[in-house]
């Protein structure tokens, strides 16, 4: 983003540039390059059917890369997502089964659990000033132990779900399904928004340099805070789209997904010492990790191969990152020699 | 590190006032503070399990001590020298797993235990050293390399063993001296091998660090890399000796939970690592780097290990207990920073409103 800026005054590195800010366009030639590949081997692959299960199994990764973004932007991190989301899913299930709340309103609780969650998260983190790394893991034990407490041992099943509200994890509108329909919308706004408001541009600021930021007045505590608070609202959303998916849950939703989120914003390009990254490259990440893993289905390559293939796509990610900046930062060099 | 630029705390160096030997005096002292603390949570715990169970004071609490932390303490050692040094560690739980399986890998063709072993530790000293060479060498971010290698070494014993559990029904069985290493306790005792191999690990990493300039570098460059280097202080080659070692002790420890389990599948262990990010993170160690000492490492274990089992006695759900894992948690950051929270907050109100 910065990088972009101060690029365009240097003459003939422009597809350098070009490159950099078009990270997202990166991926997505990737995840073309893995699809047509897969679908030259079967062809089974490009069909409706297997790409509506490819959107919708990327979707809530991508969603929760969303709101993760927003805190690795600021130089935080939120490792308490997998275990949101869990909370959410159990309590939007546990209120469907008891108190037959109307169907709208699951998202709404949902929604509001995660709001809560990443409310106290960063509350602890600004207002303590203690490192958001150990206060999110504390949190990830903490919501998943409140979560295992109210679940009890029990399980949401199916039949307990109102049908409109699984709806959403299994209907298509014009082909595509309501989960990724959903998740597009969140990407565009928050893209959106964190491109153009004052606000959002300073989580970036925030990130690249907490001193400068500080010394330019912007207030630091709130606005990490806020990111905190979506982040966790946004969870609170994938865990009633995760309910709407799977139809049922137990105490063992979402586990894990903390570390693939963060896996998906990385490979997105978002910086993990913050400053850099954006949302969609996010939603993105997400999408190409999915993509691989069902390549390798239809590939017939067996599914053990996934892991491995994810952890090396993200580490080729991380330094493919280092080499282009340590590019842009020598570049930076010689032309302030040259103009000088 | 993903260090936050909101939670960098204010520590007592930078207040000024004081001379060096000050801030150092008052590091020790609320390094020492923290550690009376944790002995006096540890006794805590004890009371409150010998009160509940009669049992508690035995020695099946010793055993069951070592079966459930034994071989995750062992992944601990290394694990707090790499995070006082400012850096960290994410795909230890991965490389236990990717030894075991690969001992079980091995042991499925036709090999023996003994070289089946000698190849896990290998390949746990390669998997460190990549993990070294990307942090070190070409200079990427630990957190990002190692959440990277987690999911990497992970999918490796994926293509190992795949959905196996070794043995294989039609498997020779593990040697029973293999399996005995991690059934039985040393020499007829209720002591496992594992807290004995602990133990021993924990006076050689306290020694290395308390007593031996190598133990003072590694404070040296979690305060301040550059300054270490300027120090003569190797720093690049410290640290990838220290990502060698994790790999090695965790392979070590994926041999013994093999031992243990006397079978293996690929998913050994899975998610443990930030298990021993919190033992590490809750002895006092700093995430920052430059803070922290076995002696209270060992204490977080043992606070953890015992308050495990005290919970199981009161049949309290191992989830259920998440909730106290992370309260600790976040108490081991709150209580050193409350108080200057707390100043800031009254400062704050004392000051007349004039803007805003």
């Amino acid at each position: 983003m910065t990088a972009g800026a101060i690029g365009r005054e240097i003459d003939g590195r422009s597809w350098l540039v070009g490159l950099l800010r078009a990270r997202e366009i990166g991926i997505v030639l990737l995840i073309a390059i893995v699809v047509i590949v897969t679908s030259v081997h079967n062809s089974h692959f490009l069909t409706a059917n297997s790409v509506q299960q490819l959107l919708s199994g990327a979707a809530i990764v991508a969603l929760l890369g969303v709101g993760e973004t927003l805190v690795l932007v600021t130089r935080n991190v939120d490792l308490s997502v997998g275990s949101v989301l869990g909370l959410s899913a159990y309590v939007v299930g546990d209120l469907f089964k008891h108190e037959h709340i109307p169907v709208w309103s699951g998202f709404v609780i949902g929604i509001a659990v995660g709001m809560v969650c990443g409310a106290v998260n960063g509350l602890i983190v600004t207002a303590l000033r203690v490192p958001s790394l150990v206060v999110t893991l504390g949190m990830l034990y903490v919501v998943r132990g409140v979560d295992s407490k109210i679940v009890n041992g029990n399980r949401i099943d199916p039949d307990a779900i109102p049908n409109s509200f699984t709806a959403v994890g299994y209907k298509n509108i014009l082909g595509v399904p309501w989960l990724a329909v959903i998740v597009a919308i969140v990407v565009v706004v928050v893209g959106f928004v964190m491109r153009s408001m004052r606000s959002s541009r300073e989580l970036y600021a925030i990130g690249s340099n907490p001193d400068a930021a500080a010394l330019a007045g912007i207030p630091i505590g709130r606005r990490v805070f806020s990111a905190f608070v979506v982040s966790g609202g946004l969870a609170g959303l994938g865990g009633a789209l995760f309910l709407a998916l799977h139809a049922q849950i137990d105490n063992s939703g979402g586990t894990g997904y903390e570390l693939t989120v963060v896996a998906a914003a990385v490979v997105g390009g978002v910086a993990i010492f913050g400053g850099s990254g954006s949302v969609v490259g996010a939603a993105l990440g997400a999408l190409l990790l999915n993509t691989v893993s069902q390549a390798l289905v239809a590939s017939r390559v067996s599914s053990f191969w996934n892991d491995a293939i994810a952890g090396g796509l993200l580490l080729c990610a991380i330094a493919f990152d280092r080499w282009l900046s340590l590019r842009v930062t020598r570049s930076l060099l010689s032309a302030e020699r040259s103009t000088a | 590190m993903t260090s936050d630029v909101v939670a960098r705390p204010a520590p007592a160096r930078s207040s000024g006032n004081g001379s060096s030997g000050n801030g150092v005096a008052h590091r020790l002292r609320s390094v020492l503070r923290w550690e009376a603390g944790l002995v006096v949570v540890l006794a805590a715990v004890l009371i409150y399990g010998s009160g509940e169970s009669s049992t508690f004071l035995t020695g099946t609490t010793l055993f069951n001590l070592g079966y459930n932390v034994g071989y995750i303490a062992i992944m601990a050692m290394p694990m707090t020298f790499i995070v006082m040094t400012g850096e960290i560690d994410l795909s230890v739980a991965s490389m236990l797993g990717l030894s075991g399986s690969m001992v079980g890998y091995l042991w499925h063709h036709g090999w023996g235990i003994w070289p089946a072993m000698l190849v896990a530790i290998v390949v746990g000293v390669v998997g460190g050293a990549l993990n070294g060479f990307l942090v070190v060498r070409v200079g990427l971010p630990s957190i990002a390399v190692t959440i990277g290698s987690l999911t990497l070494y992970r999918g490796i014993a994926e293509i190992l063993l795949g959905s196996q559990t070794i043995p294989a029904p039609n498997d020779r069985p593990f040697p029973t001296w293999f399996d005995n290493l991690g059934a039985l306790g040393v020499a007829g005792s209720q002591l496992t091998w594992s807290t004995l191999f602990f133990l021993v690990f924990a006076v050689i990493f306290g020694v290395i660090l308390h007593l031996t300039s190598l133990g003072r570098s590694l404070y040296a460059i979690g305060l301040q890399p550059e300054a270490a280097q300027f120090t003569g202080i190797r720093v690049a080659r410290i640290k990838f000796w220290l990502y060698v070692a994790s790999g090695v002790f965790c392979a070590f420890a994926g041999i013994l939970l093999t031992a243990q389990n006397a079978s293996v599948t690929y998913n050994a262990g899975t998610g443990l690592e930030l298990n021993v990010v919190a033992m590490v993170l809750f002895g006092g160690v700093s995430i920052f780097g430059g803070r922290g000492t076995i002696p209270g490492v060992v204490l977080s274990i043992a606070i953890f290990a015992t308050l495990q089992i005290a919970l199981t006695d009161q049949n309290v759900d191992p989830n259920v207990q998440n909730i106290i894992t992370g309260l600790l948690l976040l108490i081991s950051v709150i209580v050193p920073n409350g108080g200057e929270a707390l100043r800031r907050l009254r400062s704050r109100l004392r000051r007349p409103p004039r803007r805003r």
